[in-house]
């Protein structure tokens, strides 16, 4: 067990400094000159120009500019936006506001996802499981930002349920948003849940805690459905990269104040350090969340620690 | 053959790949494995072997189409698509007012609801939306093409040659696969794009190809591994086959199937992209005629002229479902272990 975290970690760290070098290749080596497009319409004297270059150390080759971002990284500097404001204190406002809309929509993804996928798969070929069939192959269909109007038209304007932007209700303005950014996972919890269900249930062992005269909610509640889960449970971890690029779309369209919002606003004003502060955390965030699930996946089924 | 430890499925960017539209693999994988037997070793009865081969592998493209014409939504999803398709091509077939961008508009019509002129209503600026609608087809559909397509041939030759030769190229691969799957699809093209001030489609598309040759490659990748050691291939190579001939006619047509899967449930996908990309601003720019754009123009009118968005929307979402129909119903037919 032991080696094999070992060696996941290792492998982890290439990954790491190439998707951030990655990055920061592209939001820096391709054209766009960011002074530029601070200054506006109006062009900046040349002196203002070329001392904004040399304080962003955007004269530096590429690999110059990466090497000193990664140093300053390693001493807790995000580097700051243009207007002096440090990453780390938008982060700090932001993160927050994101981590709970993403844990309201996971908790969506699970509860829901969960039942929905039990249901329909100890009742197979039954009528609730067709519904969950169309219902996840529709909502798979639809995108999220399509998803996020309909829900604001419907429960939000028409039906007047829950707030229609904002957070400033407090929690029940991150239940709509939390319930759009989860439905796409939660399709996908559901027909997970669903398949390793029936597949597990003909085995072997199944019948024989049948036999042995167990109750059918015991059979599938303590025998199979814990090795159901293992599918599931690695769902989530490359779940998290949907649920962060649909935190843009969701925060967008409902105004939440998080980091989705935040990366989008960056984007619009080419802040190349912001963009890259706050994508590469994502990216960060991504990958060591996927690195647990990968460990948790081994102890979950011993099968994977000796591969 | 020192082929690296790494899982040929599964690596550090996680065991699934981020965006969306290659969940679905989970379901498509097994495929692979399915589809690996399916030439006839040679030497196997007394038939002349070439022929065999050839009715082998026409047999599974057969049964499945027997099985794919019994398939209602298969049926549905062709249907649509072909629509869709033809809307694409010739959109003066569907409407008479021609190309939104070259007038016909009218400000006095903005925001006007549906009625029995104008089935769609008018948009802001007072153009016929049903004529932006048809219009906006064409983008959708040629994005998913393309963007599939272009990754599927980066895929297959990065795949063919890492999975073949093996060593220092295949780590370099596999790292970098890796590496690219760490970046979510709508993230990652956000960035990209982030950087051309001008973007049109073909900007769009290498952003997308950009972040969508993985999957391939890794399918491809574990295909010509699964069987570039079994007895056929080396009975084509001591019958001084090239390499080449030995991927081109031994591996791909195998690994054919789950590859086609994958690609049609990815131009869903896609397209998806597309559009969100679009609508978050980074994608298409005006004058483009886009679903994405289009349902952005109507995002602050969603009290006063909710038309605008749900039009678009019915389309954008038709058109992704349609992919997703016909790619679930091919890995119905091209996947034996389901029948």
């Amino acid at each position: 067990m032991a080696r094999y975290i070992a060696r996941r970690l290792l492998l982890a760290i290439p990954v790491l400094f190439g998707a951030s070098f990655l990055i920061f290749a592209m939001v820096f080596a391709l054209p766009g000159d960011p002074i530029r497009a601070l200054a506006g319409e109006r062009a900046l004297p040349a002196a203002v120009q070329a001392q904004l270059n040399e304080e962003y150390n955007l004269n530096d080759p590429l690999l110059v500019q990466y090497g000193k971002y990664v140093a300053g990284l390693a001493q807790g500097d995000l580097g700051e936006d243009f207007r002096g404001r440090p990453v780390s204190d938008i982060l700090e406002q932001t993160v927050p506001v994101t981590v709970k809309l993403s844990l309201v929509a996971l908790a969506f993804e699970a509860v829901f996802g969960l039942i929905a996928g039990v249901l329909a798969g100890i009742r197979q070929k039954s009528f609730f499981d067709s519904l969950v069939l169309v219902t996840t192959t529709l909502v798979v269909s639809i995108p999220v930002f399509v998803l996020g109007f309909v829900a604001q038209y419907v429960l939000g304007l028409k039906l007047g349920i829950f707030p229609i932007a904002g957070v400033a209700s407090g929690f029940s303005g991150y239940l709509l948003p939390g319930f759009v950014l989860a439905a796409l996972s939660l399709a996908y919890v559901a027909r997970l849940t669903r398949t390793a269900l029936v597949e597990n249930l003909r085995n072997d062992y199944v019948r024989t805690a049948k036999a042995k005269g167990l109750s059918p909610m015991s059979v599938v509640g303590k025998h199979t459905l814990r090795n159901s889960l293992i599918p599931v449970v690695t769902f989530l971890g490359a779940d998290l990269g949907a649920l962060l690029s649909g935190a843009v779309v969701t925060e967008g369209i409902f105004n939440i104040p998080g980091l989705g919002r935040a990366v989008f606003q960056a984007i619009q004003n080419q802040e190349g350090t912001v963009v890259v502060g706050i994508v590469t955390l994502f990216v960060f965030v991504y990958i060591l969340f996927n690195l647990l699930v990968d460990v948790l996946y081994a102890a979950l089924d011993p099968r994977i620690r000796y591969e | 053959m020192s082929e690296p430890r790494t899982p040929t499925t599964r690596g550090t960017g996680g065991p699934e790949p981020s965006a969306a539209l290659d969940r679905d693999l989970l379901a498509a994988t097994p495929s692979t494995t399915s589809a690996d037997g399916a030439p006839v070793p040679p030497g196997s009865g007394g038939a002349p072997s070439a022929q065999s081969d050839d009715t082998r592998q026409a047999s599974l493209w057969s049964d499945a189409w027997r099985q794919l014409r019994r398939n209602k939504l298969f049926l549905i999803a062709v249907v649509l698509l072909g629509v869709l398709t033809v809307m694409a091509a010739f959109p003066g077939l569907f409407t008479s007012l021609g190309d939104p961008r070259e007038g016909g508009c009218s400000l006095s019509n903005s925001k006007m609801p549906p009625s029995a002129q104008a089935w769609f209503g008018y948009d802001i600026q007072g153009c016929d939306h049903y004529t932006n609608v048809i219009y906006g087809a064409r983008v959708s559909m040629i994005i998913g093409l393309v963007v599939v397509a272009g990754s599927g041939v980066i895929g297959l030759v990065l795949g063919a040659l890492a999975g073949f030769y093996g060593g220092w190229f295949d780590i370099l691969v596999a790292r970098l696969t890796d590496i690219v799957y760490g970046l979510p699809i709508v993230l990652g093209a956000i960035l990209i794009l982030n950087a051309f001030p001008n973007r049109g489609l073909l900007q769009v598309a290498v952003a997308l190809i950009a972040l969508s040759w993985m999957t391939v490659l890794r399918l491809f990748r574990s295909s010509v591994i699964s069987v570039k050691e079994t007895d056929y291939v080396a009975a084509a190579r001591a019958m001084g086959a090239t390499n080449l001939r030995i991927i081109l006619k031994h591996i791909l047509p195998n690994a054919l199937a789950p590859v086609l899967v994958y690609s049609t449930i990815a131009i869903g996908g896609i397209i998806a992209a597309e559009a969100t990309l679009s609508f978050l601003g980074i994608g298409l720019q005006l004058p483009a005629v886009s679903w994405g754009l289009q349902i952005n123009s109507g995002r602050n009118l969603l009290r006063t002229a909710p038309h605008v968005i749900f039009f678009p929307s019915i389309f954008l979402s038709v058109t992704v479902l349609s992919w997703i129909l016909l790619g679930d119903a091919l890995r119905d037919a091209l996947d034996p272990k389901l029948r």
